[in-house]
């Protein structure tokens, strides 16, 4: 069975996001970039599935600049076999994203997709549902454990009312919540290795999928500032000032 | 307490100073390309910020503990070393042949800066190791390299270096350790202080390093010889088995690095501990002396090292930390006392030392990278007159600066900086150590100018002195107002340089020379790391005139080049008139006078 895991370059966690002085988006040149936290979390999953014999393949996929490729080498440095690129220098929205990932789906036949329940940049969370519908795979989101049942997976979700289990039929998508592992460390000599596996870059053109976009970005502000607290004498006093100031209740 | 690496400096400095691109270009280090040695910075800055620095402060509270022979290290030293070895970072600089991954010296300082500056104490372990295996790899037979390298480059053994008596600690003639020849081995007699992770729960078996004198040995240095020392003897698989008549008495009680625990060791106490000589007898000291370059400059690495530690606090609490109404600052939110100018000096000194001794550091191991794989036989000599050169700098300047820097450290912390739960205090303490152990600047000064400034009739530091010109002339090249400024100061600060290294070469007794060689060694130091930041500025400049995008950084280059010229360089300048006029005065008292 092959696993092919989402891997996207975004900025990294540990930077300050500014907002680009023409307030067209956020600013990324010059900043340190890193592979997406939920992302990291999936290569460690696929990986600990490979180790437990369940898989012989795992494919690191990202889709963005080209020095996505460094993401991707980071996913080889962990363990993964080979790496695809999608290429493009446009930001893509998520149903394009999916509509790509559904086209290397049917490349490479994977009986698992696991990809991260979001990015940090975006937080748009939808490429693991999207992709679902469009390939007809079963999903299994939010996903805080794993465990192989045949040809079926029972997997545990956080949802808000606490934890779900459920079962799904293979091939599935499984996207990933914080909890699910902790991912390792690259070793120093699969770092070095890591450069001599295969990566295979592809235009985002050659694929055929069509990645036009529906929304337009009109503008990004920094969120507002919070302004400093007040303390109260009283609860009824505190009542009254979400009632009436901050209209919460 | 946390500790973020600084990838993009040290990437600055190796791309762009000093020319990793150059070293990569060397037969064996095809290997060491940019994007290779990027991705292996950012995992070690992920490691030494994610598990070597988290065990920092507790590690120093709790302390490695001594029990009837027996040390345990602080709690999550066992898991932390565990990863250390299984991630392979112990491997990083070691030849191919014994499971090493080959790569130049120059990313192998660049990585072990990361460990210092996240866990110093945690750091000498594969630092001694390294010493260790260096000796063996360059002197041993093959037998002893088959035995004992591969598992000591993996990092599941450790090594130790066991050199210094109480009566022998600078002056090693006075050892007085006995080898007995027996048999295939010798029976290795004596008491040893001072041994880093002598004992310790690390690893599987400690390879000890020791110097002893044999029976019939010649006097004095020329007849210490050098034996390996294993903890635990091999069996016939290779696999340790017998205990060894090896015995840690005690550990030490420090100002500092509590977590490494300092050993007194004690050997032969039940008839003779068996030992292994290293290549051949009575030649101890000078193989010791091969690997002393690489042992002093990873102890140089350790001085800026913790300084970059105790710089990133410093920042961290003068941005936060309030305290009256600033001078720079700009609104009401903008009033931490980073500014306050004073302030600003203090971070300013701090960051461009820290910049300047990192270039000199790496800069030196890329000259030995040279020295150890160009072609040309004539490149090869220069360069490791060069890195031999720059050796005692490194060690001597950037260790008794780093003291200084993480006091300054301190001083930005105001009393909270006295205060131990701070943490400021814990880098001052474990920074005490670096200018005394591998040994002491004055140690490294008669180095400076005798082995390294004498010897060759000043050739080395001729060659030196004169590429500090050429870096000069390329400065006067551009108008901007900041090149001007440091060349101003480069300038002179080269000439008292020559100077002095004249004056130096002049002295027919070797006494004055000894009065003013700390002074010497300091002026050398400073104006070495004006020499890098000139370069540093340079190459930002380039960058920029490329039309590279990232002009706040590389405008920060030349501020911080600038502000060190204008800071230190002066300092060079008037190095030359203590040396020259204190060298009488300082010996004028009689001593039984002080």
């Amino acid at each position: 069975m092959k696993i092919i895991v989402g891997v996207k370059r975004v900025l990294d966690y540990n930077v300050k996001a500014r907002v680009k002085a023409d307030k067209s988006g956020i600013e990324l040149a010059n900043v340190k970039m890193s592979m997406n936290p939920f992302d990291e979390i999936a290569v460690e999953e696929a990986l600990r599935i490979k180790e437990a014999g369940h898989a012989e393949e795992v494919i690191a996929v990202s889709i963005g600049p080209s020095q996505s490729q460094e993401t991707i080498r980071t996913a080889l440095a962990m363990g993964a076999d080979r790496g695809i690129l999608i290429e493009t220098d446009e930001l893509l929205e998520p149903l394009a994203i999916a509509k790509l990932f559904k086209h290397v789906v049917e490349q490479e036949q994977p009986g698992l997709v696991i990809l991260g329940k979001q990015a940090i940049d975006d937080d748009a969370n939808q490429t693991g549902q999207m992709l679902s519908a469009l390939t007809g795979m079963s999903q299994a989101t939010f996903a805080s454990k794993v465990e192989f049942d045949g040809d079926h997976l029972k997997v545990t979700r956080e949802v808000d009312a606490g934890l779900e289990s459920i079962k799904v039929q293979m091939p599935t998508i499984i996207t990933t919540d914080l909890r699910l592992n902790e991912p390792r460390y690259a070793k120093l000599p699969n770092i070095m290795k890591a450069k001599k596996k295969p990566l295979e870059i592809t235009p985002v053109a050659d694929t055929g999928v069509d990645v036009s976009s529906g929304l337009k970005v009109v503008e990004v502000n920094e969120p507002p500032k919070r302004s400093a607290g007040v303390i109260v004498n009283s609860v009824a006093e505190l009542v009254e000032k979400l009632r009436n100031e901050a209209k919460v209740i | 307490m946390t500790y973020t690496a600084p990838v993009k400096d040290i990437s600055f400095v190796l791309n762009n100073v000093v020319g990793l691109a150059e070293v990569a270009k060397l037969p064996g280090f095809e290997d060491a390309s940019p994007d290779l040695v990027e991705a292996i910075l950012e995992e070690s800055a992920k490691f030494t910020g994610d598990v070597l620095a988290p065990l920092n402060w507790s590690g120093d509270q709790q302390g490695s503990q001594w029990n009837d022979g027996v040390v345990t290290t602080p709690d999550g030293w066992q898991d932390a070393y565990k990863q250390f070895v299984e991630n392979g970072w112990g491997s990083l600089s070691f030849p191919p042949e014994f499971g090493g991954q080959g790569l130049p010296m120059c990313v192998s300082a660049a990585v072990q800066e990361m460990w210092h500056s996240a866990n110093m104490s945690f750091g000498l372990c594969p630092l001694l190791t390294q010493g260790a295996v260096d000796a063996i790899a360059h002197h041993a037979s093959d037998e002893l390299k088959q035995l004992y390298l591969p598992k000591m480059v993996e990092g599941v053994w450790s090594g130790t270096m066991n050199l210094t008596e109480p009566q022998a600690g600078s002056d090693l003639a006075a050892v007085r350790t006995r080898a007995e020849p027996s048999g295939d081995h010798y029976l290795i007699k004596g008491q040893k202080i001072y041994i880093t992770y002598g004992e310790h729960d690390l690893t599987e078996n400690i390879v000890h390093l020791v110097l002893a004198r044999l029976p019939d040995a010649p006097e004095g240095v020329k007849g210490i010889s050098l034996f390996i020392v294993p903890k635990f003897l091999l069996n016939d698989d290779g696999t340790p088995g017998e205990l060894n008549d090896v015995n840690c008495v005690s550990i030490e009680h420090k100002l500092g690095i509590h977590a490494s625990p300092t050993c007194v060791m004690s050997y032969g106490d039940k008839g003779g501990a068996i030992g292994y000589v290293v290549g051949k007898e009575n030649h101890g000291l000078a193989y010791m002396f091969t690997m002393m370059n690489q042992a002093r400059h990873a102890v140089g690495v350790e001085g800026y090292g913790i300084a970059e530690r105790a710089y990133q606090q410093a920042v961290s609490y003068a941005r936060d930390r309030k305290q009256g109404k600033t001078l720079l600052g700009k609104n009401e939110d903008d009033q931490g006392i980073i500014n306050h100018p004073d302030v600003r000096r203090i971070l300013m000194t701090m960051r461009s030392t820290i910049e300047a001794m990192r270039g000199l550091g790496l800069e030196c191991a890329a000259a030995f990278d040279q020295a150890r794989r160009h072609p040309d036989a004539d490149t090869q000599a220069k360069m490791q007159r060069r890195g031999e050169l720059l050796t005692p700098l490194v060690k001597g300047w950037s260790t008794e600066m780093g003291v200084e820097l993480c006091s300054l450290g301190v001083q930005v912390h105001g009393g909270m900086g006295f205060i131990e739960e701070t943490g400021a205090a814990q880098f001052l303490r474990d920074s005490r150590i670096a200018p005394i152990y591998e040994g002491t600047t004055a140690i490294q000064a008669n180095d400076l100018i005798g082995r390294k400034t004498s010897r060759d009739g000043g050739k080395g530091m001729g060659e030196l002195l004169s590429d500090m010109r050429a870096t000069l002339e390329e400065l006067k090249q551009h108008d901007a107002i900041a090149f001007q400024a440091i060349s101003k100061r480069l300038e002179p600060a080269i000439a008292s340089a020559e100077t002095a290294t004249e004056w130096m070469l002049g002295q027919n007794d070797a006494t004055l020379p000894a009065a003013s060689s700390v002074e010497f060694l300091m002026m050398l130091g400073r104006l070495a790391g004006g020499w890098m930041m000139a370069r540093s500025a340079l190459a930002a400049k380039a960058l920029l005139d490329a039309g590279d995008s990232d002009a706040e950084y590389l405008g920060a280059k030349i501020i911080l080049a600038r502000y060190y010229a204008e800071r230190m360089l002066p300092l060079v300048e008037s190095s030359l008139t203590i040396i020259v006029d204190s060298a009488q005065t300082t010996i004028e008292l009689d001593e039984a006078l002080l």
